[in-house]
């Protein structure tokens, strides 16, 4: 801040320094480009959500309609069900898919032999690296009612068959539980990360003074990882309404619509299936901007009660 | 007071007994898949095979690799993933090597400008208008340019760049007369393979799996990835099942589509599969310093 009391030869320095580096910009120029053209441009593009959107007429072309595009999804009959089913998919997803990391990655972190530990490692990893479509595919196989795995056991237990895929009750518990399995390993890493930080002197101390392996790990390794846990939060309640297009579009059916059918397949379906390019624009700016403020709220909050935040 | 140690042990048990459980979780689908993809079909479908495969069979792996859509769609995806993967990996340098360097004037500016697309953008109908003006609807460039880079993946480099290269080198190079483009390429890059590989295994891995995309953007057949071809045979075959059928000859189709899939499964996730060994080391390194440097 000192260089402030120079103004005209500070910025001769910073003048000097960009010269210097004139081949970095040259460097970062595309990146920025891309930015600008695939991201801000669609932002400057979002406008078509307050018009009547025509194709020949462009977007600046397109004549004004202010909010009537909002008014008419606000007042439809899918507003309800679609913010019911968003949200109620986004907090289900929050609320288990969330903690299973975090209780997985503290009792790997317990294993005394070095091998197993990796072997639990590695075998809870591969899910990520499956494909949506090959996720939802197998969903499909093993619960299949005619021949899936699942149904072959419960029919063995005489049970009665299940079609799990059709019936809307099902839908959430399915797409949350599949989510979990595929990636439960993968968002233990980051926890594991903070975890191979904490001082092992710690832990001798308090066994010195008597402390059992359960309360260790509630009293120093629990601590050691609140703030990863607080950061991963705040990004994931800003998601909370940004439920995976792929995944929800891959499981749906014309018979669990009901439980299926989010903001963003409405989106896909009204706008780039029905053409409905301005309404569809105003339901996902909706949705752009609820996540946003969530985002910012929550990340308030946590700054608030402890000291951990984005920004 | 009480027992320390045989609570340690009792802990110990349960730990042990939740990891084995996950395990099972995890690794039973993976083990019936290529168990059922090597079963013959008819003991498959009437529910015989439950962990190793029944009545040795590659029929279903023949079928696979005689069906030509699975094969367009596989060389295809090869070509959209290394195309992609080179473009990729070329802006992520790009973008974070000069937020590396404390030199940087507007390095803050950038960052910010960068990380904000993280967390508002346009939405699907804005970048679809825009990726069809550009002329891009219906080509492979719409399923790589518009994700050309990860700001994740950029910090996770940039990070990189700034932990394990010492800008003292780099200084001392600049010196010596050394051109910055010069240093990247001589002395940063040399020292950077091991993120340089996890970025190459992110990215690809991205390719490999994507659909949306292709979903959207492409109409020609001709064109179209293995995800859109998987989803046709996994997915939307399924579709029959919710039409009481009792026709023997659907049936029987329906009975001999079922060893395919498994069998595309396994085929579809080879290179990965094939890979994974030789780069988790790496990438374990990769996801812990993308720091929640934001």
């Amino acid at each position: 801040m000192k260089r402030r009391h120079f103004g005209a030869q500070s910025t001769a320095v910073t003048v000097r320094r960009i010269l210097k580096n004139w081949d970095l910009y040259l460097l970062i120029l595309p990146v920025v480009a891309y930015f600008l053209v695939f991201h801000y441009y669609p932002m400057y593009g979002v406008q078509i959500a307050f018009k009547n959107f025509f194709a020949n007429r462009g977007i600046l072309g397109s004549p004004w309609v202010g909010l009537r595009h909002f008014e008419r999804f606000f007042n439809s009959y899918y507003f309800w069900r679609l913010l019911r089913n968003t949200l109620g998919i986004g907090l289900y997803e929050l609320l288990v898919g969330f903690p299973i990391p975090i209780i997985l990655a503290l009792s790997i972190n317990e294993v005394a032999h070095k091998r197993f530990q990796r072997f639990v490692q590695n075998v809870t990893y591969a899910p990520h690296f499956l494909s949506t479509v090959v996720l939802v595919g197998m969903v499909f196989m093993f619960l299949s009612r005619t021949n899936g795995v699942v149904n072959n056991v419960i029919e063995f237990l005489g049970g009665e068959r299940i079609s799990f895929m059709t019936e809307p009750k099902w839908f959430k518990t399915i797409y949350v539980l599949s989510g979990v399995w595929k990636n439960m390993g993968w968002n233990s890493i980051i926890y594991l990360a903070a975890l191979s930080g904490v001082d092992p002197e710690l832990h001798e101390a308090a066994k010195v003074d008597g402390a059992s392996q359960f309360q260790r790990i509630r009293h120093i390794n629990l601590p050691a990882i609140i703030p990863t846990i607080v950061i991963l939060l705040i990004l994931n309640a800003g998601r909370v309404l940004s439920v995976g297009f792929e995944k929800v579009y891959l499981m749906q059916n014309s018979l669990n619509m009901e439980a299926s059918d989010v903001i963003a397949t409405h989106v896909y379906r009204t706008g780039l299936l029905g053409a409905q390019y301005s309404y569809a624009a105003a339901v996902g700016l909706f949705n752009s901007i609820v996540n946003f403020i969530m985002l910012i709220s929550v990340n308030r909050i946590a700054r608030r009660l402890n000291e951990t935040s984005l920004w | 007071m009480f027992d320390s140690t045989r609570s340690d042990k009792i802990f110990q048990v349960i730990n042990y007994a939740f990891l084995g459980f996950i395990l099972l979780i995890v690794l039973y689908p993976l083990v019936f898949v290529l168990s059922a993809s090597l079963s013959s079909p008819e003991l498959l479908l009437k529910g015989e095979v439950w962990l190793l495969p029944k009545g040795l069979s590659f029929d279903s792996y023949a079928r696979v690799f005689s069906n030509k859509d699975i094969l367009t769609g596989y060389l295809n995806t090869i070509k959209y993933t290394i195309i992609g993967t080179a473009i990729n990996v070329l802006m992520t340098i790009a973008a974070a090597y000069p937020l590396s360097r404390r030199d940087f004037v507007g390095r803050g500016v950038l960052t910010v400008f960068m990380v904000f697309t993280m967390f508002f953008s346009g939405g699907l109908i804005p970048t679809f208008i825009l990726v069809r003006d550009l002329g891009m609807y219906n080509s492979m460039w719409a399923l790589i340019l518009p994700s050309a880079v990860s700001v994740w993946n950029v910090s996770i480099m940039r990070t990189f760049f700034q932990t394990s290269v010492p800008f003292e080198i780099q200084e001392a190079a600049m010196i010596d007369g050394c051109s910055n483009i010069g240093i990247l390429v001589r002395i940063v890059l040399p020292l950077s393979l091991p993120i340089i590989l996890v970025m190459i295994m992110f990215y690809s891995v991205s390719h490999w799996n994507s659909f949306f995309s292709a979903l959207i953007y492409l109409t020609d057949r001709a064109k179209y990835p293995l995800q859109v071809i998987l989803r046709e045979i996994l997915i939307q075959d399924h579709m029959g099942e919710m039409i009481d059928t009792f026709d023997e000859g659907i049936i029987r189709q329906m009975l001999l589509a079922e060893g395919l899939k498994y069998a595309v499964v396994v085929v579809a996730n080879l290179p990965v599969l094939m890979i994974y060994p030789f780069i988790q080391k790496y990438f374990i390194k990769g996801m812990t310093l993308g720091g929640l440097k934001g």
